[in-house]
């Protein structure tokens, strides 16, 4: 094997055709994009540069600001949802039911594999008040309690895209932080039994540590995707109310395609890159640094 | 030694020239459409998928009173989302593709764009040449006109003017008289609520139909050019008197005479609500007459339709036979495609469109109607005699905006009805969406 990967002509066939592939449909495009956000206007009107416009645009527009605001707040609600019960689910399946796990496993990982158009009108459907009473009012008005308009306001639709995102994928986190948990050896687990150690300490001392490194990829994971959200917001609000719940992807793709302003979309478009970038490099650190603490 | 040395510079040399073939490849993909548009062999035609009237009498026509332009230049429908009309036409004028004829876009502005690019046949030359302009209703020809910047740059396949639809049982159950002015309109709601019967249904996640409420109300307060005053920097939505009209439709929201969860009801939805009668008053346009008609739809009965003109504000400037008016969805012709045998499409079309639609589809087009068509219910003939006899069209709030002042003006109307969102708040953020482009 080291002599196949010593040689540098096979290498070059190795990683060339990928390579070439990869250049051709990233990073040809992301430089190109770069270029345009130094642009104003569209494919039909042509495009003509306008400096650094489009930047100090982006730095006094409000809508990016709160995109910004909104999708930050977002991943980072969402990944700790997502995580903590996919992680709480984990620890279901392996200390609690066992073997017995397999049919919930299956039908907690049932969301996953739903397209998401199907959950967000599932979930329009059972957080609707008009025109017929959806499933959740309903309880609410049992109780009691008045109808809520959760689509009226930004802030009650930001808990059910919420509630929605993290219904939807904590079954994946389940299964993904499962095959880290049963890895942990039973020697380990038994001898802190012995030594006198019950639940929640076992979880804190023993089995943490011990899952330590595939947490942190799960949430690598999960913050890259909650970053990059789109479909389950187009589905569910489509940015609405008014652009309450528009994250930067929605902001950039109607900037760019429904007001035709390829340039400014673009100077969004890298906005989010270089917010990727950063959080990336934050969560690669932490994750380094734990681990060879651990 | 020298062909070890030599093999990987032949290899990277091999793998530069495929890099550069496929570069070239790419690029003569991208530029190789430039001469698509030249003589076109079918009467091709992008439409957007919701409208079915149009294509639909278009078929008729190609097997009937057009079978000779057909059999020349066959008709080819071709249809998308209408979210997605404004990005495919974009990209397809930019490749200098476009069809033969096309949905010309979500707002007048993307038209002009195409327009001012070269892309967009001069209908008003083309119709005189070929000696049709006069097919053409005088009304439709003027609101086109104040739509798209003084020019004929689409044909009316549909001329809708929009109003009140009530329902006269309600009415008469309630003992209301037709509401004249503002007040009156308010003063019914109220009775109509306190009976417990839901004054207007509106669809909030559309939004224009709530904000075709504000500008109602401006032009009837402010007078007829109000709007242009908007778009001509002359005037603001932020000033006191465009603030007003806001405040007049978000103060029907706070009473709840739009309903629950007005921001969750879609188009359908607020059409059945008011066609069975769980609602009594409906802002649309007339092109709602063809639902009215439809006895599977319509459980109220078209004969207990009525439609009135939006009311006169007390001390306003414009007056009630001043009706908004549009050509609904744009629909124009290429200008490289342009040719003879397209010509005898659009004569043949001029000539026979207007009969076609309102037999079959009760659609009220701004073409001719040729052959008496007789009309399917009393509402039909009370706004096809209103359309003959308007002398003075207005259009509706969005008519003169950006794409994105449309937008942000449509998503937010809901908030502004349902009180998330201050009237001085909503104008701002629309007057910030127009000064942004």
């Amino acid at each position: 094997m080291h002599r196949v990967l010593g040689d540098r002509r096979a290498v070059v066939l190795l990683l060339g055709p990928a390579l070439l592939v990869y250049s051709l449909i990233m990073l040809v495009p992301m430089v190109w994009s770069l270029g345009y956000s130094f642009t104003k206007g569209n494919t039909i009107d042509g495009f003509t540069g306008n400096g650094v416009a489009n930047f100090s645009r982006l730095l006094h527009d409000p809508a990016v600001h709160h995109a910004l605001w909104f999708t930050l707040k977002y991943a980072v609600v969402v990944t700790a949802g997502q995580v903590v019960a996919g992680y709480l689910l984990a620890l279901l399946y392996v200390f609690f039911l066992k073997r017995a796990s397999a049919l919930i496993r299956t039908l907690v990982f049932f969301p996953v594999v739903l397209p998401t158009v199907a959950v967000g009108l599932l979930f329009q459907k059972f957080f609707q008040v008009a025109p017929q009473t959806g499933p959740v009012n309903s309880l609410l008005n049992a109780v009691g309690l008045d109808s809520i308009d959760f689509f009226g306001s930004a802030g009650s639709a930001f808990w059910v895209l919420v509630v929605m995102d993290i219904w939807r994928s904590m079954g994946f986190y389940a299964v993904l932080l499962f095959a880290g948990l049963i890895d942990i050896p039973d020697e380990v687990l038994e001898s802190a039994r012995l030594d006198g150690a019950t639940g929640l300490r076992v979880v804190r001392h023993i089995v943490l540590p011990l899952s330590l490194p595939v947490l942190m990829s799960s949430l690598i994971f999960s913050i890259n995707g909650t970053l990059k959200v789109f479909d389950s917001i187009v589905a569910l609000t489509n940015g609405g109310p008014g652009n309450g719940t528009t994250p930067l992807t929605l902001y950039m793709f109607q900037t760019s395609f429904t007001y035709s302003d390829y340039g400014y979309g673009s100077t969004i478009a890298l906005l989010l890159t270089v917010v990727c970038l950063l959080v990336s490099l934050v969560v690669y650190r932490v994750s380094r640094r734990d681990l060879t603490e651990g | 030694m020298s062909p070890r040395m030599s093999r990987p510079r032949r290899a990277r040399l091999s793998l530069l020239t495929a890099g550069t073939a496929s570069l070239a490849l790419l690029a003569t993909a991208c530029g190789g459409s430039g001469g698509a548009s030249a003589a076109p062999k079918e009467f091709s035609y992008l439409s957007v998928t919701e409208n079915t009237t149009v294509r639909t009498a278009l078929t008729t026509l190609s097997t009937g009173a057009c079978k000779s332009a057909n059999d020349a230049l066959p008709l080819k429908v071709e249809t998308v989302p209408q979210a997605s009309l404004d990005q495919k036409l974009q990209l397809l004028g930019g490749q200098n593709a476009l069809p033969v004829q096309f949905a010309a876009g979500n707002a007048p502005a993307l038209t002009q764009q195409l327009a001012k690019s070269g892309k967009v046949a001069d209908l008003e030359a083309k119709l005189k040449e070929l000696g049709v302009y006069d097919q053409l209703e005088p009304a439709a020809v003027s609101t086109i006109k104040a739509l798209y910047g003084g020019k004929l740059e689409v044909l009316p396949y549909e001329y809708n003017i929009e109003g009140i639809f009530y329902n006269k049982k309600l009415f008469q159950e309630n003992g209301l008289k037709v509401p004249g002015t503002w007040d009156e309109l308010v003063s019914a709601a109220a009775k109509l609520q306190a009976k417990g019967v839901q004054p207007f249904s509106a669809s909030g996640q559309q939004g224009w139909p709530l904000t075709r409420l504000i500008s109602g109300y401006i032009y009837r307060s402010l007078g007829p050019d109000a709007l242009q005053k908007v778009a001509d920097g002359k005037a603001k939505l932020t000033d006191p008197q465009y603030v007003k009209a806001a405040e007049e439709v978000a103060a029907l929201g706070k009473k709840g005479y739009f309903g629950k969860g007005v921001g969750s009801i879609d188009y359908d939805t607020a059409m059945n609500q008011f066609l069975t009668g769980k609602a009594a008053m409906f802002y649309m346009g007339s092109w709602a007459l063809a639902n009215i008609a439809d006895a599977k739809q319509n459980k109220v009965g078209a004969e207990n339709v009525g439609f009135m003109s939006f009311p006169a504000v007390a001390g306003g400037k414009g007056s009630i036979d001043q009706y908004p008016s549009n050509v609904g969805l744009g629909i124009t012709l290429g200008a490289k495609s342009f040719d003879q045998k397209t010509g005898d499409w659009v004569t043949c079309i001029a000539k026979n469109y207007g009969s076609t639609a309102l037999k079959d589809h009760g659609s009220i087009s701004g073409f001719k109607v040729n052959t008496e068509v007789k009309d399917a219910n009393a509402v039909t003939t009370q706004v096809r005699d209103t359309i003959s006899t308007s002398k003075q069209n207005v259009l509706w709030f969005e008519a003169l905006f950006s794409t994105k002042a449309t937008t942000v003006s449509q998503t937010n109307a809901a908030s502004l009805v349902n009180g998330s969102m201050s009237p001085e708040q909503f104008m701002r953020t629309v007057q910030d969406a127009l000064a942004a482009q």
